[in-house]
């Protein structure tokens, strides 16, 4: 009897870690789908190829892998073509940024104005949203034809007197560069004009009234109402902006495939051609992972500046 | 209940086992390739079915695509292992793919099938063993404008460099927005320095290699070749946008009669008729450099054909190969698809009935197949390498012999 007593006493504290235990392992239950697809979608992908980026001779090789530690970084940071799609991509992503940012901006004052109709309205958000409806290959195809030295573009310049000569625009190497650039803010506009237009319907008209009364003119009102307001928007699109830019690669493909000579070559560009038509895998890979930490870099401030917005 | 058990335990053995007899009889071949798409609709399915039917317990699944991405699908079936039984091969992807071991030496499999390769037009060899066999070639021969070439004066077609400059010249007339050739150069698809460039090199008998291995710097026929299609550049002949354009926009302009002449395949006659019936056009050979008699080089491509090392089917893949190159299914397959067949006895149709291909079996009698690209290592990059300081020349910021030595330095790295 006495040991069934004794017993029945050590079973209970037991009984209870195992509950407690049950009770905490709850979350990360409920969390292990998640997880789960966070191993195998992100983890597993980007362990394998920071693996072959410290590795020569990987996957189109019958030659065994060996392990050559940073030289493949080595071998990328110095070369020449690598810098020269950094800075491509650096100027293609800032002016982006920048002209979607002000683009976005200008359509969404002009569709929230109070002089339209809401037919009117609804019929240029129809119009401005148009480009973001597009794939990049479709965006593509029609802007090359669009470029074409004997396209409409040139047609229209020619035929008001802006140019003599039908301007080579995707195949000039001076030209190239601000043409892919100008097409990217054409087609990306009008995600950034979206998210202002919410923006500005979320702004209390009584500020801008409060403004009126202490004798603020227009612009005032957008600098130190509207552009305070818009603010968090503004940093949190022109982070994920800058991020998605620089990953850009089906526009550049199919318009000038980074030529002429290198004038549009993106590290995106630079990272498919080491890959598929030099097979070298391990270079593009590293590749891969200095965009990787480009890319976290500004990923770092998106986050913090998502925590500041919330407290 | 026993019984019930015992009863649902026998029917899911027998199925187990009756599934694994017929999978043991059944063989399913695998054959990515971009030719299905390219062709009629339904012709190649059913050259697919007349093999099944001549090789019982043999099926074919067709994996088809565009060549970018069955190109790729390759490519990334050769790295992880699972590339299709038999797949459709460029020339230029041979050496890389037997260089990773991913693309079974069929040597050794008509050895075994004791095949005799006397049939085959050409077959691609690395080291000794061939790797890929072309099922069918187009040829690339000029192809021009004949209402343009009248309107300009030019009585005859070019058959010689100075003839195809004087007749560029004459058709070019920019108030009109007609030039007299048209040269692709885009990095995206840089093929345009194999049919549009070293072609002209391999018509005058010329090489770009050396012991199999890059010659550039010094060599007359790529020198020779090179600035003559210079000079027809500063002379303002080639169509506008030379640095961008790719093979289908070099179609385009000649199908809308924006230029007098280019080179480019038969395959695309028939799109070409299609787009615009009324095109008055014939077809020649690449001119020659004028003191050059000899035999002409005809660039090509081909739709060569492979099986995959890691296929556990090799004998039935080659089944496969030797029923598409046998004589008489080759020769439907060349009419179909407008090309010259891979097997010597094949004769197709069109060569009969239609005087335009007919000239061109002319021309491809007359000369020999030529594209030194085929088998070469990262044959692609080979011909960006070269493209990238080859627009440099052309634009006046690099000299000839800072060119050819930035290509060729280029082009050694992969021959190491």
């Amino acid at each position: 009897m006495g040991n069934a007593r004794v017993s029945k006493a050590l079973i209970k504290p037991q009984k209870a870690t195992r509950g407690r235990r049950t009770r905490q392992l709850i979350p990360y239950i409920y969390l292990s789908p998640t997880i789960l697809l966070l191993i195998v979608l992100s983890f597993i992908p980007i362990a394998t190829v920071f693996y072959y980026s410290l590795m020569d001779n990987v996957i189109i090789t019958n030659t065994p892998p060996s392990f050559v530690g940073l030289d493949n970084y080595r071998e990328i940071l110095s070369n020449r073509h690598f810098h020269q799609a950094l800075s491509n991509t650096l100027i293609f992503s800032v002016a982006s940024v920048i002209a979607h940012l002000i683009l976005g901006l200008a359509f969404a004052m002009l569709l929230n104005t109070r002089f339209l109709g809401p037919t009117a309205k609804a019929f240029f958000r129809v119009i401005y949203i148009l480009p973001w409806v597009f794939t990049a290959s479709i965006i593509a195809i029609l802007w090359r034809l669009l470029l074409n030295p004997n396209g409409v573009v040139n047609y229209l310049l020619i035929g008001m007197g802006f140019a003599s000569t039908e301007i080579e625009w995707l195949g000039s190497r001076q030209l190239a560069l601000p043409a892919v650039t100008f097409i990217n803010i054409w087609a990306g506009y009008p995600f950034y004009m979206v998210s202002f237009l919410a923006g500005l319907q979320g702004i209390s008209a009584d500020l801008y009234e409060a403004g009126k009364i202490d004798g603020a003119n227009d612009f005032q009102l957008f600098r130190f109402i509207t552009l305070p307001q818009l603010k968090p928007i503004i940093v949190s699109l022109a982070m994920l902006d800058f991020i998605w830019t620089t990953h850009q690669f089906t526009l550049i493909w199919m318009t000038t495939g980074g030529g002429p000579v290198r004038a549009t070559e993106m590290l995106s560009t630079f990272t498919y051609k080491l890959a598929f038509t030099s097979y070298q895998f391990s270079q593009a890979s590293a590749t891969a992972m200095i965009i990787l930490a480009i890319t976290t870099f500004v990923a770092v401030f998106y986050v913090r500046n998502q925590r500041l917005a919330n407290e | 209940m026993k019984k019930l058990i015992v009863g649902l335990l026998v029917v899911v053995t027998l199925i187990a086992t009756g599934s694994a007899l017929t999978a043991q009889e059944t063989v399913t071949l695998e054959f990515a390739q971009w030719w299905e798409p390219e062709l009629p609709a339904g012709e190649f399915r059913a050259l697919m079915d007349e093999f099944e039917a001549q090789n019982p317990g043999i099926t074919v699944e067709l994996i088809s695509g565009p060549y970018s991405t069955t190109r790729d699908q390759i490519v990334a079936g050769a790295a992880t292992g699972t590339m299709a039984d038999v797949v459709g091969l460029d020339g230029a992807w041979v050496s890389d793919f037997v260089r990773q071991g991913s693309i079974a030496n069929l040597t050794e499999l008509m050895a075994e099938a004791g095949y005799d390769d006397s049939e085959l037009a050409a077959q691609i060899q690395i080291d000794g063993s061939t790797y890929m066999i072309p099922v069918v070639n187009f040829v690339y021969p000029v192809f021009v404008n004949l209402d343009l070439l009248e309107a300009a004066g030019v009585e005859s077609l070019p058959s010689t460099r100075s003839e195809f400059a004087a007749a560029a010249s004459a058709l070019t007339d920019p108030d009109n927005n007609v030039y007299g050739w048209v040269l692709p150069l885009s990095m995206e698809q840089p093929n345009g320095i194999q049919n549009d460039v070293m072609s002209w090199v391999w018509a005058s008998g010329g090489s770009m290699l050396k012991d199999g291995r890059p010659y550039l710097v010094g060599n007359e026929d790529v020198i020779s070749a090179v600035e003559f299609i210079k000079s027809l550049y500063d002379e303002g002949v080639i169509a506008r946008g030379a640095f961008s354009l790719r093979e289908q926009d070099k179609v385009e302009e000649f199908t809308n009669g924006r230029v007098g002449m280019m080179i480019s395949s038969l395959a695309h006659i028939n799109l070409i008729r299609e787009r615009n019936p009324e095109l008055n056009f014939a077809i020649t050979a690449l001119p020659a450099a004028d003191d050059y008699d000899g035999p002409r080089g005809l660039p090509y491509a081909s739709w060569g054909i492979g099986i995959a090392e890691n296929s556990e089917h090799k004998a039935e893949a080659w089944k496969l190969v030797e029923f598409l190159l046998s004589a008489d299914v080759n020769s439907r397959l060349a009419s179909i698809a407008n090309a010259f067949p891979g097997n010597v006895n094949s004769t197709p149709d069109f060569v009969q009935t239609d005087e335009l291909f007919a000239a061109a079996f002319d021309v491809f009698q007359a000369g020999y197949l030529a594209n030194e690209f085929t088998g070469l290592p990262v044959a692609e990059q080979l011909m960006r390498e070269f493209n990238e300081p080859f627009q440099l020349y052309l634009d006046d910021e690099m000299s000839l012999e800072e060119f050819l030595a930035t290509a060729e330095e280029a082009w050694n790295e992969h021959f190491e």
